[in-house]
């Protein structure tokens, strides 16, 4: 079925030609800050990203380091004491981190990289468009989402500090005030606003997304030739578009809360510090609670499906052979995006759900578990009878099918109810998420870097570095994350800064002490990432037009690509994205604008 | 390099298997009746989920190795196999379906079947960062509470109105000390923020939410002078650990909970009477 | 040249926004460091008189206020505070009676805090230089109850094994709630007058409660284990002199005061 959307596609066509008429900008300023390129603002996000995910990660590091040396001091810097009183760490400050930790990994590394990121960059371009259909309210979604990331970063240093109620932000803990803890005045308010704008932005960038995908698509590229990572920034986009806005409705109802005197979360009776609170009544906790997972359940697709997307890509490319059912991959995240609507509430089955909803809910986990194990059965089928290239990316994109698997089994544990009235809010869960949604999706931004840097920056990063990198990092993520479960069967809450207030703890220092240093190490290990992708950047060798000999259309243009992509020849695509090994061509792979033949299959 | 990240996958998948299958690690004594159900059934999904997670890591690692880039080596051309994916999917609706299924109704035993009528009342309440229990006395009854009232220093943490007779005889403490197999049934309460019930050995886990009036039901089942030490040599205790974040003293929001005779029960509630 | 103007003008957006935030992080920070100024309460004299320039107190030819807090009536039933979550301070005592109301051995009443209420002229004075003393001793405050006068600094103990942490909750001065662990100190001021005084507690210990008062001249004192309270170094004048129980309320009496002589105030409590 070529061009499924005929008449529509040429009404994006004159968009985009609208918005690209002046031709490409000269000044630094337009060229590359101000910047309406896809491309330069898929990279502002990328940076992002990256400035975002080495404060999670140092905030993590402190965090791990206080929870095996409380007493410690910490070091006499500038920056240290602007933010904390005190040179020996609380644990407020270690809440403090904790929050900030989450919500900066969350929304401004696992929802901005991979989508904001990779997405902006690479969406257009794999379905052959000039650009974005609406350039610049892409430029706008950018700017909004790092004003969010200022703000947020502001919390750190007014008054009271940043806020420690979590990523979560529970109210009433949240919503109330400085009474409730440290952090809980100025600091938590900016954390709404800060969240609030990045919804704004994360709303605008959907929007763009799927416009782009549905409007955009060169002459051939159907629905189902698209390349899965299309599919994975399409449904992600979806998602995002029906879930950021609940939370940012969430978001303006629990600053009303704090400031205007109203009682959307705060029920009457309570007891602050000793004081009763009577200007709230009527409020119900769990309302925020099943806002927030109504779109933080979904946020956990939103981090995990472009890692899907661009695993199956690079598997498929580094297996030199087809992705194996292509056709179920698209359902399979289709039932993955369409049913990650319906399972929020496992969140909350020790929270004061009904316990007869958390039997519906149960169900629908369970449910959600086939597709992703679909996923799986296929990347396996994929792999089957293929011949791997071990490169980066591809040890990456191993690497985050195995992480999927470990964390995803854990996954089927909690789902159930019986078993959640143990290990909810156990380091259990810290494990289970951490796994499933934090390293394997970083595993598949890492993949995609090694993967697309020739293409992002026309320079190639040392393969040799990479590959110590993997190493030492699955081996470290995996020496922080499985002990963790071990503690969670112990029954060890999640969120304590010391061991010290519950006697059965104390037995399980010797494993905090083994996850601390192991992810001092791991953490460490980054800096060789981080030094590689700058060497490479500068010095590293000049990248050719398609590196790997894979068939997607970003292989078809310069490395980088000029400024509209295609230099204005839009391409003609005639199959599907993954036409690798096919038996009689010239070599092993076909790329999708090349008129060969391939032989007939569904 | 295939094989090494074989046995890193290998090695990976032994790490996490073998300290729970070895019994290395796991859930600590059981001491609830209704916990047998927990214990079982967590035994069951651990199972389960080996079968399918060992396989799949292994399958991995197989061909990771097996179809390493060699001379010669060739990937075969095809897009799939409809017949697969038909099994694999049903297989895993099934597989996890049922499972589930399995402990729906275990839930359904604990959380939604009202308490016998013969259990033991005490009301658990919350707040930052410590608990206050609440038995109702002779008559039965608990008595009214007034937030405005409430005032821990005076020693009225839970608010007690002085004018209720059905108050007068309320035991109020911060330990919650209960008679051996006899039903509990716990009234969960929050001044303040959300706080979370919890006592490992019991297998008993539930939110106390400010505004809401939750409740859950077990029959402890071991004496606390019966529960073996912590490896440092002190004494074990029961220990309700709050489980939902609440704050600065979140990590110090313990409880402790004393699992008594029937005659030592009597003589705590006569030693309290007010 | 269309698109150009539009593209401008989406450009001035985020920088426009930024803007907002910066001087929305700006304008909070001066509030919260100038809250002293406290534009909302005008008719707290008190904290209008805390920016009048200080007079020094003259020891030499002040008068002295003495006096003795008696207690008559029943006593009243103290409810006992359970330490069973600390063990560490239960192993000290536990079951205590409510620091609520104590009652000395000679039934005089402990930690009435006395002051001068009124007479002053708006007049703020100079604190003499000296700090105060606040334990945390056995999941109880040492002392139940603290004078200040603003900006002296109060030194903050925690002499127990275990973390407390404090949380003041005054209504004019900036709230704060700090962790402290075993052994450490913590140097805090408040630099407003506050009345009435600011109660303080530690969440982590609930029945840890204790009060302080602040005030920006140094006329006040805390009745002591034996009843009695001194105030020194007053400026001869009619003033009125208030008597402060957390259970019992105030009481207050008018008194004339001379140079370098000692008047004698007593004030009686009614179970």
């Amino acid at each position: 079925m070529p061009h499924a959307a005929g008449v529509a596609h040429d009404t994006g066509q004159a968009l985009h030609d609208h918005a690209h008429a002046m031709g490409a900008p000269t000044s630094f300023w337009r060229k590359y800050i101000f910047s309406i390129d896809h491309k330069i603002i898929g990279i502002q996000y990328y940076f992002l990203a990256l400035v975002a995910v080495f404060v999670g990660l140092t905030l993590s590091v402190l965090m791990r380091f206080h929870l095996v040396y409380p007493t410690a001091k910490m070091w006499d810097l500038p920056i240290w004491k602007s933010i904390f009183n005190g040179q020996q760490m609380t644990p407020e400050m270690y809440l403090t981190l904790m929050t900030m930790h989450g919500t900066i990994m969350v929304f401004f590394v696992l929802t901005t990289a991979p989508q904001g990121g990779f997405g902006n960059y690479f969406l257009p371009i794999q379905i052959g468009a000039a650009d974005m259909a609406f350039p610049v309210l892409n430029m706008l979604s950018f700017w909004t989402t790092l004003v969010a990331f200022i703000i947020m970063m502001a919390a750190f240093w007014v008054q009271g500090g940043a806020p420690l109620a979590g990523w979560t932000a529970y109210p009433p803990l949240s919503g109330i005030g400085e009474v409730t803890g440290p952090g809980e005045g100025l600091g938590q308010s900016l954390w709404i606003a800060s969240i609030g704008t990045f919804c704004l932005a994360s709303l605008l960038g959907a929007l763009n997304f799927i416009a782009t995908t549905l409007q955009l698509r060169a002459k051939g590229m159907t629905l189902m030739r698209m390349p899965l990572t299309v599919w994975s920034w399409l449904v992600t986009a979806i998602l995002g578009l029906l879930a950021f806005g609940v939370l940012l409705s969430g978001g303006i109802l629990l600053l009303l809360d704090r400031h205007a005197g109203t009682s959307f979360f705060i029920p009457g009776g309570l007891v602050l510090n000793g004081q009763p609170l009577v200007d709230h009544k009527g409020g119900s906790p769990l309302l925020w609670q099943h806002l927030f997972w109504f779109f933080g359940h979904p946020e956990v697709y939103i981090a995990i499906l472009p890692g899907m997307g661009a695993a199956s890509q690079i598997l498929s490319t580094f297996a030199r052979k087809p992705i194996f059912g292509y056709r179920a991959m698209v359902y399979a995240m289709m039932a993955i995006g369409f049913l990650g609507f319906f399972v929020w509430g496992h969140h909350m089955f020790m929270s004061g759900l009904s316990p007869y909803s958390a039997l519906a809910f149960s169900l629908m986990t369970g449910v959600i578990a086939v597709p992703s194990a679909i996923k799986t059965f296929n990347w396996l089928g994929t792999l089957w009878n293929s011949r791997i290239q071990m490169t980066c990316a591809m040890l990456f994109a191993l690497g985050f099918v195995s992480l999927f698997v470990t964390g995803g089994i854990s996954g089927v544990i909690l789902a159930q109810p019986i078993l959640d009235s143990y290990f909810h809010d156990t380091y259990f869960v810290v494990a289970h998420f951490h796994i499933i949604m934090g390293v394997a999706a970083i595993f598949g931004m890492f993949a995609g870097t090694y993967f697309w840097f020739p293409k992002m920056f026309g320079k190639m990063m040392n393969e040799t570095v990479g590959k110590i990198h993997f190493w030492l990092t699955l081996a470290g993520t995996y020496a922080i994350f499985i002990p963790m479960h071990f503690l969670g069967v112990a029954g060890h809450p999640r969120r304590y800064s010391e061991t010290t207030g519950v006697d059965y703890l104390k037995s399980l220092d010797g494993v905090h002490m083994f996850i601390s240093h192991a992810a001092f190490f791991t953490a460490a290990v980054q800096l060789i990432f981080l030094g590689n992708l700058i060497y490479a950047l500068w010095k590293g060798p000049k990248a050719p037009k398609n590196p790997w000999g894979c068939t997607t259309l970003e292989w078809v243009c310069d490395s980088p690509p000029v400024f509209d992509n295609f230099g204005g020849k839009e391409p003609e695509v005639f199959h599907g994205a993954y036409e690798y090994s096919v038996p009689g061509a010239k070599e092993d792979f076909i790329m999708q604008n090349d008129p060969q033949q391939v032989p007939e299959h569904h | 390099m295939a094989f090494l990240l074989a046995l890193l996958i290998v090695a990976i998948t032994a790490g996490l298997v073998w300290p729970l299958a070895a019994k290395m690690w796991w859930t600590p004594l059981l001491a609830s009746a209704q916990g047998g159900d927990f214990d079982s059934h967590f035994l069951l999904s651990m199972v389960m989920c080996v079968i399918i997670f060992v396989p799949a890591q292994l399958a991995l690692a197989y061909c990771v190795v097996a179809f390493r880039d060699r001379a010669g080596a060739k990937a075969s051309y095809s897009h799939g196999n409809n017949f697969m994916e038909v099994l694999w999917t049903s297989l895993a609706l099934v597989f996890f379906i049922g499972m589930n299924a399995k402990g729906q109704s275990m839930w359904y035993h604990q959380r939604m079947e009202a308490a016998p009528a013969d259990s033991l009342m005490v009301e658990a309440t919350g707040e930052q960062f410590a608990w206050n229990f609440r038995y109702p006395g002779a008559d039965g009854k608990f008595g009214k509470t007034d937030f405005m009232k409430v005032d821990n220093s005076a020693g009225n943490p839970l608010g007690l109105d002085p004018d209720d007779p059905a108050g007068k005889d309320d035991i109020v403490t911060t330990t919650l000390v209960v008679p051996v197999n006899k039903p509990l049934e716990v009234i969960l309460h929050s001044k303040d923020v959300t706080h979370n019930f919890f006592v490992r050995e019991m297998r008993i886990k539930q939110d106390a939410v400010p505004g809401m009036d939750l409740r859950i039901h077990f029959t402890p089942s071991v004496l606390s002078k019966d529960l073996p030490p912590h490896p440092d040599g002190t004494k074990g205790e029961y220990e309700i650990a709050c489980s939902e974040l609440c704050g600065l003293g979140h990590y110090k929001m313990r409880a402790f909970m004393q699992v008594v005779t029937q005659e030592e029960y009597e003589k705590f509630l006569k030693e309290h009477a007010r | 040249m269309e698109t150009s103007m539009n593209w401008k003008k989406l450009l001035g957006l985020p920088l426009v926004f930024f803007a907002l935030i910066v001087l929305a992080v700006g304008c909070s920070k001066k509030e919260t460091e100038k809250a002293e100024d406290n534009p909302d309460d005008e008719d707290n004299t008190e904290a209008a008189a805390a920016n009048a320039p200080a007079v020094a107190v003259d020891m030499a030819n002040g008068a002295t206020v003495t006096g003795k807090i008696t207690f008559t009536g029943a006593k009243p039933t103290l409810n006992k505070i359970q330490m069973d979550a600390e063990p560490s301070c239960a192993a000290m005592h536990n079951n205590i009676p409510s620091q609520e109301v104590v009652i000395n051995d000679n039934g005089t009443l402990r930690y009435v805090m006395v002051y001068v209420k009124d007479g002053l002229n708006g007049k703020s004075y100079k604190p003499i230089e000296q700090k105060e003393n606040l334990d945390q001793k056995g999941c109880l405050y040492e002392p139940h109850v603290i004078g200040l006068v603003n900006s002296e600094e109060l030194d903050i103990s925690n002499d127990d094994k275990t973390t407390h942490n404090i949380h003041p909750q005054p209504k004019i001065n900036r709230e704060w709630n700090e962790s402290q662990s075993s052994g450490d100190v913590k140097k805090k001021e408040f630099t407003q007058s506050e009345w009435p005084p600011i109660p303080v507690k530690c969440n982590i210990h609930p029945w840890m409660k204790m009060y302080i008062g602040v005030f920006n001249h140094p006329f006040f004192a805390v009745s002591g284990a034996d009843g009695t309270f001194t105030i020194k170094g007053l400026p001869p004048g009619t003033y009125t002199i208030a008597a402060w129980q957390e259970k019992y309320g105030e009481q207050t009496q008018k008194v004339t005061v001379k140079s370098k002589e000692e008047t004698k105030v007593d004030f009686n409590f009614k179970g």
